[in-house]
């Protein structure tokens, strides 16, 4: 798994890529949990086109981040979901909870 | 390795050395097709440690055996999602998150036991040496409540037909299976 931060209108963009999983979920969960507690960013957005593979650890470190961002009055933004992705989203019945966009120009207009 | 009925059940009685002490934690979904007289044969046997790096690995190749058994695109995804939710589970529970420690996967495809030429499914039996797992915990939990962990049983038990734990002489037993949805023929067995 890959993961790089950009800047854009006062919002961080995490850029992932790769898969995660058991071996690398928590390395995604300090950088988003840093993001959104110690950075304070007010819009988090995950770009998660690059993802090819997640598995319930990585959408435990979303959840994690969610409830972070709405304990900081913050949003936490996904967007790229490929169909694996959707799918786990599905299977956990989360996909209502997250606030979801099919790409990057739809998701920094929300 | 082609086994008869009776070959297979000494050999998975044997394996699990079941002795009525099965969890089952799911039997197959209405829909499946489960044979009356399966025969199995022996596609991988995998032997790994404790490592979670592995675990790339070991979906690269379930995929690969889900497409030789020749399930659907959304299928194979799913069998590959158990086995790498399972390893996890062993992994983070049975082993406490210690590295270096033996965990055993095979892989078996199911025929008809009617006919030789047959593919019903696929039947994938996970073994360590780790902690019991409770009984209790493996029945998961509600997706209503939402908050992190506990979601790997769920995936499991979501996509594949059998869920099955076990455990006998210190050894942890999973066995999941899946069935194709249309049974296939593979002419490739003609003239064995």
């Amino acid at each position: 798994m890959q993961i790089s931060a950009r800047q854009s209108q006062g919002a961080v963009i995490l850029d992932v890529s790769g898969d995660i999983d058991l071996a690398n979920s928590p390395a995604m969960r300090k950088v988003l949990l840093g993001e959104i507690k110690e950075k304070r960013i007010p819009k988090v957005f995950l770009n998660l086109k690059g993802v090819r593979y997640i598995d319930s650890s990585g959408i435990a470190s979303l959840v994690e981040g969610l409830k972070a961002s709405r304990d900081m009055g913050s949003r936490m933004i996904l967007y790229g979901l490929n169909t694996t992705v959707r799918e786990v989203m599905e299977l956990s019945r989360l996909q209502r909870i997250f606030e979801i966009y099919e790409s990057e120009e739809q998701a920094l207009s929300a | 390795m082609a086994l008869s009925p009776r070959g297979r059940e000494v050999y998975f009685r044997r394996l699990l050395e079941i002795d009525g002490r099965v969890t089952t934690l799911k039997t197959q979904k209405a829909h499946a097709r489960r044979p009356e007289s399966p025969r199995s044969e022996l596609l991988l046997q995998l032997h790994l440690e404790s490592n979670p790096e592995a675990l790339c690995l070991v979906r690269a190749t379930l995929q690969r055996v889900a497409e030789v058994v020749h399930f659907q695109e959304h299928e194979s995804r799913a069998i590959v999602r158990s086995v790498d939710e399972a390893l996890a589970n062993i992994i983070r529970h049975a082993y406490r998150g210690r590295s270096g420690m033996p965990i055993e996967v095979s892989c078996w495809r199911l025929w008809d036991g009617k006919d030789d030429e047959t593919v019903t499914g696929i039947e994938i039996v996970l073994s360590d040496s780790g902690a019991a797992a409770d009984v209790e915990k493996l029945k998961g939990r509600s997706l209503d409540e939402i908050r992190p962990g506990g979601l790997g049983l769920h995936f499991i038990k979501q996509s594949m037909d059998v869920v099955e734990f076990s455990r006998k002489r210190g050894k942890n037993f999973l066995r999941l299976v899946k069935f194709l949805t249309v049974p296939r023929q593979d002419r490739s067995r003609e003239g064995e």
